[in-house]
């Protein structure tokens, strides 16, 4: 067999993919997320950071390919194995009984599939302004934005002051002050969470790199990234719906009248 | 020191799979075990309530059994959902009723996994097993007469290891355990075991690469590391043997991938 053969038709080599992908994949939320608590400075900072996302064009579609790619494989591997564990039991035991398995664990596939039905409307309420559209950044007077101070990244200025940027630090906040949509997103990504917890645990153990010695540690590693991931998380929406965090409207509204 | 009295007898009701044949539906069929010593085996008790059902002309229920000292394998049996019932690191033919109270209901289940056919009742057909291992768990070497002991050198924390994947006797809990019904920890044993000693090194990536694909071919499900077959395994080994198996499984790929391959296979020459 091929080795592209060897990777998408045997047991092993899908959970192979799985795990690969799954890195990918974990990588990304923590890095959107580090991005995303930039909204508890001045807002200079999350705008400029999108305008400077933007900016990238072509890397960023390269980013965006490459992470569309890895969620399908996630997804293509996950339906795929579940089937086949399905039809691998016959007829299910009438007295069901679990000795040791995680709560996570037996979880990953429901929560898997809340996290797949976040991530749509996610993508249609920040990405493409298919929902609460009249908060959108493309909509006005959302779409402008006059950065006050440089936005730098490793020391280069990437959005320069006087740039008149999209507004997505209001767009962000507007977007949560629906309650039933900041409660969805702490759910979401509540679940993601529990989802991660078992994800970064079993990857170590899919590619081979886990045994007695340091599962313990890994284990408290992996406990350790999700509550800070939880929590990170948490802070935007509850930020939100305590009142912490509010649109600062006055600065949207002046570049407008240019 | 002989015990000053027999202990209480106990009694339980047995909700035992009856089925007569692989084509026929199978259901639950409820025996009140009455009377047993608590120092009887799980498959002593079926043996008396065997008894009790040939001399009312009934049909035995059947059950697999060998050596009933734990080392063969034969017995297996899902006892209150779990295999080889509630005890670690012991097979059915060593749990003991004392294991039970007075009143029990206890479910006894064949292992239900698509790989492991049912014959009979609580027997299934582990055929799969050994056609993962004539897939490659041996090692294609000269059958004479022992060798030197010392003659080969292994390192005592490598025997050690080895030692403890040989250990697999082959049940099927693992299967009968895994929540996908894999064989993971079946074939992680078997080629573990062969994979850190020296006269397994020869046919390492073939037997890996062979197992496996035997395995899939066979119907088992996946591994999604919940480590039920570990904590199941009458033998307790380890999960760590699927990581390793893993691991041997994606090497033996990548260098059979871009492995040179041979012009001739005559030895050369021309």
């Amino acid at each position: 067999m091929n080795l592209v053969g060897s990777f998408f038709g045997s047991s092993i080599g899908r959970k192979i993919i799985m795990a690969l992908t799954g890195v990918i994949l974990i990588g990304f939320v923590v890095v959107h997320l580090v991005g995303n608590l930039q909204i508890f400075q001045h807002p200079d900072q999350i705008n400029g950071y999108a305008q400077f996302l933007h900016q990238l064009g072509p890397l960023l579609w390269v980013a965006r390919i490459g992470l569309i790619a890895a969620a399908l494989l996630h997804i293509w591997a996950a339906t795929v194995l579940t089937l086949e564990n399905k039809r691998a039991r016959g007829g299910d035991y009438a007295f069901k009984h679990t000795i040791q398995a995680t709560f996570a664990s037996r979880a990953m596939r429901w929560t898997g599939v809340v996290v797949l039905a976040f991530l749509i409307y996610h993508l249609a309420h920040f990405t493409f302004g298919v929902v609460q559209t009249e908060t959108f950044k493309d909509t006005p007077p959302l779409n402008h934005y006059l950065m006050q101070n440089d936005y730098r990244v490793a020391g280069f200025t990437v959005v320069k002051a006087g740039a008149d940027v999209a507004n997505v630090h209001s767009m962000v906040i507007l977007g949560f002050q629906h309650k039933a949509v900041a409660v969805f997103y702490i759910v979401a990504v509540g679940l993601l969470s529990l989802h991660l917890l078992h994800g970064f645990n079993s990857l170590f153990q899919s590619l081979g790199l886990r045994n007695a010695k340091w599962s313990g540690l890994l284990h408290k590693a992996a406990l350790a990234l999700c509550v800070v991931y939880f929590l990170g998380n948490l802070a935007i929406p509850g930020a939100v719906l305590t009142g912490k965090l509010r649109p600062q409207t006055a600065k949207v509204a002046a570049p407008a009248q240019r | 020191m002989v015990a000053a009295s027999t202990p209480p007898s106990l009694s339980v009701t047995l909700r035992v799979w009856r089925q007569a044949g692989p084509k026929t539906l199978g259901q639950f069929k409820d025996y009140a075990a009455k009377d047993l010593n608590p120092n009887m085996s799980f498959l002593e008790m079926l043996d008396v309530v065997n008894d009790g059902l040939t001399i009312k002309g009934e049909e035995p229920i059947a059950f697999a059994h060998d050596c009933r000292e734990g080392i063969c394998g034969t017995c297996s049996l899902t006892i209150n959902g779990k295999p080889h019932g509630p005890g670690r690191a012991i097979a059915t033919c060593q749990t003991y009723l004392r294991s039970f109270r007075d009143g029990d209901i206890i479910v006894v289940e064949p292992f239900r996994a698509a790989a492991f056919p049912l014959v009979k009742d609580l027997v299934v057909d582990r055929t799969s097993f050994d056609q993962i291992m004539q897939a490659g768990g041996f090692i294609t070497a000269r059958a004479g007469s022992a060798p030197e002991a010392n003659g080969l050198p292994i390192a005592k924390g490598v025997a050690d290891l080895a030692m403890d994947a040989a250990q697999c006797i082959g049940c099927g809990a693992c299967v009968a355990a895994c929540k996908n019904a894999s064989a993971m920890l079946f074939v992680s044993a078997k080629v573990g075991h062969l994979g850190l000693l020296p006269q397994g090194q020869a046919e390492r990536d073939r037997r890996v690469l062979a197992m496996v694909h035997t395995m899939d071919e066979a119907g088992f499900g996946s591994c999604t590391n919940q480590y039920e077959c570990s904590a199941a395994c009458p033998k307790t080994i380890s999960h760590d043997f699927i990581a390793r198996l893993n691991r041997d499984y994606l090497g033996a790929t990548l260098r059979r991938a871009f492995q040179p391959e041979a012009a001739t296979t005559d030895g050369g020459g021309a």
